[in-house]
């Protein structure tokens, strides 16, 4: 060792072995502390001069109120230790400073948390994909994890052959992988009529954006063998208590609908219907059942409990609308929103989402002055269909009082209402289906709240 | 993807099919057994089809409800303390009329089931699939006639000695107050539809005024909690603290630069909740029929810990009584049996209740 020293070379090759192995894991697991270093400077002696910086940090640290940050003038533990090693963490957690951002429950919104509403902090997420561990949560009887060894997939009714299909018979056909948003009908309910809640993850976070994966139902729907002629709707069921159906057109069902297992490259997560969901592109959530369990092929609607009781749009003249699907297209600005404080005034990078259930985003604009005066925003790519798109737009705040806006516009060309211009059809008992443009005020402290302008 | 000639005989068609199919994926899946169907193909449609045969009676509809329905949605159905109440607001008129006049006068303070739901079969099925509510499809084919009858009575559709079968299904049909309430005809169904609201992207200039129509009350400010703790502690912006009333000074003064600047370097991290008692009856919706101190459907957590006080025989007696359901301790309102809960579950629910549910 001694004579590996003495040689020239600006780099020293650490000698073979030159901790024990107990040495080694004890480091691998806890890190260097100063004995654990008291050990390195006796193994190797080159090792342990790059360690002796300890009194020079000391001065660092006595410095920094007067020189400069402290959080530069003074080395920090990560920089002077030995971090994690690799799969600490085998599968990831997100930072331990990230707890802020979690779905949450709207207090007082239903009297059952095990039939309610989890929501997506849209306020803190960037991009267009949600994480899988915030993709809201809507569950009408609680949810379940479910065995997928022991889960099964049934195709009946208007079929030649009603057929069984297990998970690994369903993973083993041609698959595709989609971004899709998924939006609850109820998205935006509580502002219907008046402003309801503090913030953005209150107002729009039953909305979330994911890549699934699974086989087209088309593929399952000829494997079975529908009846062409007279197949004019499915109906999807869940294996949840709540049994929860839909009924869907067969040629949306044969069109991009997809029998999933995948989101964001890993398998469903429990709350979003492990081990199999349907994704309904366009459609309200409700429709996307989650633990499929069944497609019935048939040649009527079902009118069941979500499409006779709930789900269904009060109309001023006292009737409902029932099978309202659609979501239509919508944009909410995320960054300034309401419950954010911007720090100062200045340069800001006004972002956003929008999203529609009838194609891609064609354009989206901004104003910054309630309505007045609008400006397009850069659209970030990819644009797709059916999909949420993420839209930026520079500004720069002097400091007075604005309304900020955001207003989608689609490849059909339909244009992102204003509530007024929704309830003027619509009246004001309807629950769902609100894509209405959303007002956020911002205060001269920085403050951003929810209000109404039209 | 394949065809099957009518030519060929029933039996052999099924055959010839499958051994198509088999072409196209072979040996993924397998053809369904009678049974298999018959076992999940539960759905029952507005023209009947998926009807069990089968009947039930007002009275019989009666006693089931008051043992294992009441306790969510009241004694007579009207209940809104955990659902949104069944019955209510529909009256003889709409009977006949087919329309609830309630859905157009807005009298109602709330829209109940009975005013919305145009199909019995919407009833029937979704009694048959999902209820009661901790035991989803345990209920006898006669009791789901029986109960959809008696929440028929309930809201003054059908009389009390009636008795609701497959066979009367059609004529009942033709009493429900709402039948005539619902359209199809708007272009929210397909993808393609006709959107019903046209707007314009005016981009200057605009005409309207940029008025404030509605603003968050004050009151409401704080209800979701805390909003700086909903917020990353870092980025273009922070989150309100909404436990303080808004501020009126002006930003991007020096003290308030600081003050932001501090913030940003003291994350706070949220210590993991402990499995408590409480966390476990919030999870088990225990809350939505007892309060910590004030009765619900059920009586007040306090209350109970007051009763059983110095009582040795509490824990067996609760766990016993939430295990199995019980009735008439606190009242007319049963409690249903919660055998969903795991044993550990409910003895740490119990000991928390007992210790007086804080």
């Amino acid at each position: 060792m001694k004579d590996d020293v003495k040689k020239r070379g600006r780099i020293l090759r650490a000698p073979e072995n030159f901790l024990d192995a107990n040495l080694a894991l004890e480091i691998t697991e806890k890190g260097l502390n100063e004995e654990r270093r008291g050990f390195l400077r006796k193994s190797f002696l080159a090792a342990s001069a790059a360690l002796a910086s300890g009194s020079a940090l000391a001065q660092a640290a006595a410095s920094a109120a007067t020189d400069g940050d402290v959080n530069i003038l003074t080395l920090p533990e990560h920089s002077t230790t030995l971090g994690k090693p690799v799969a600490a963490n085998p599968y990831g957690v997100p930072s331990r400073f990230e707890t802020n951002l979690l779905r949450r429950e709207s207090p007082g919104l239903t009297r059952v948390n095990a039939a309610s509403v989890s929501f997506t902090p849209l306020q803190g997420l960037f991009g267009i994909i949600t994480p899988s561990g915030l993709h809201f949560e809507r569950h009408h009887q609680g949810w379940h994890d479910i065995d997928p060894g022991r889960h099964r997939f049934m195709v009946n009714g208007l079929v030649k052959n009603p057929k069984v299909y297990t998970m690994d018979d369903l993973m083993r056909l041609p698959s595709v992988s989609r971004i899709h948003f998924i939006e609850c009908g109820a998205n935006t309910a509580m502002e219907w009529g008046n402003v309801a809640v503090p913030a953005v993850q209150y107002s729009h976070g039953m909305l979330s954006c994911s890549e699934f994966t699974g086989v087209p139902l088309s593929v399952l729907l000829d494997d079975c063998g529908y009846d062409r002629k007279a197949a004019k709707f499915i109906l999807a069921e869940g294996a949840d208590g709540s049994g929860m159906t839909r009924t869907i057109a067969i040629e949306h069902a044969l069109d991009d609908v997809i029998v999933a297992w995948g989101m964001n490259g890993e398998m469903l997560r429990p709350e979003n219907g492990y081990p199999l969901r349907l994704v309904v592109p366009g459609v309200q959530g409700v429709s996307w059942v989650k633990w499929l369990r069944r497609i019935e092929v048939g040649d009527k609607p079902y009118a069941t409990k979500d499409e006779a009781i709930h789900y269904i749009d009060a109309m001023p003249n006292g009737s409902y609308r029932q099978y309202t699907s659609i979501q239509e297209c919508k944009s909410v600005i995320t960054t300034p929103s309401a419950g954010q404080r911007l720090l100062d005034k200045g340069f800001y990078n006004i972002t956003g989402l929008a999203w529609s259930g009838r194609g891609k985003i064609k354009r989206v604009d901004v104003s910054v002055d309630g309505g007045k005066n609008w400006r397009a925003a850069r659209l970030e790519t990819p644009v797709l269909s059916k999909c949420l798109t993420r839209f930026n737009i520079d500004w720069v705040w002097d400091g007075s009082p604005v309304v900020m806006q955001s207003r989608a516009v689609d490849e059909s060309g339909y244009v992102q209402p204003k509530i007024n211009e929704l309830r003027a059809v619509r009246g004001t008992k309807s629950i769902y289906h609100n894509n209405a443009i959303q007002s956020w005020k911002l205060d001269v402290s920085g403050e951003v709240s929810n209000v109404q302008v039209y | 993807m394949f065809r099957c000639t009518k030519a060929i005989a029933a039996l052999s068609l099924s055959f010839a099919c499958a051994s198509t199919i088999a072409q196209g994926y072979p040996n993924i899946g397998r053809v369904a057994t009678d049974k298999e169907v018959a076992a999940w193909d539960i759905d029952v449609r507005p023209d009947f089809k998926g009807l069990p045969k089968g009947s039930g009676s007002v009275t019989k509809g009666m006693e089931v409800w008051e043992s294992k329905c009441a306790s969510c949605h009241g004694t007579f159905g009207e209940s809104n303390e955990v659902f949104t109440p069944i019955v209510g607001g529909t009256t003889k008129e709409d009977v006949k009329a087919g329309k609830v006049a309630a859905l157009t006068d807005n009298k109602q303070p709330q829209r109940t089931t009975l005013m919305k739901v145009p199909t019995v079969s919407t009833l029937w099925d979704y009694i048959n699939r999902a209820m009661p509510w901790t035991a989803p499809k345990s209920l006898t084919t006669e009791e789901v006639y029986a109960v959809t009858a008696y929440i028929l009575n309930m809201a003054e559709v059908l009389p009390d000695d009636f008795v609701l079968s497959n066979e009367n299904m059609a004529e009942v049909q033709k009493r429900m107050p709402n039948r005539n309430g619902m359209t199809t005809n708007h272009g929210m169904w397909a993808l393609k539809g006709k959107a019903d609201v046209q707007s314009v992207a005016c981009m200057k200039d605009c005409k309207g005024e940029t008025k404030i129509r509605s603003e968050l009350p004050d009151s409401a400010r704080n209800v979701h909690g805390d909003l700086s703790q909903q917020n990353r502690s870092f980025g273009p912006v922070r989150g309100v603290d909404t436990s303080k009333p808004p501020s009126t000074e002006p930003v991007g003064s020096q003290v308030r630069r600081d003050a932001v600047a501090n913030a940003s370097q003291q994350v706070k991290v949220a210590a993991p909740a402990a499995k408590d008692g409480a966390a476990v009856a919030k999870q088990n919706a225990c809350m939505a029929c007892h309060g910590l101190t004030n009765k619900i459907v059920g009586p007040a957590f306090s209350d109970i810990a007051a009763k059983y006080k110095g009582d040795a025989s509490a824990v067996s007696r609760l766990t016993e009584r939430v295990k199995n359901g019980s009735s008439g301790a606190w009242g007319p309102v049963p409690m249903p049996s919660q055998a969903h809960l795991k044993p550990e579950d409910i003895g740490t629910v119990v000991k928390w209740i007992l210790a007086g549910a804080k």
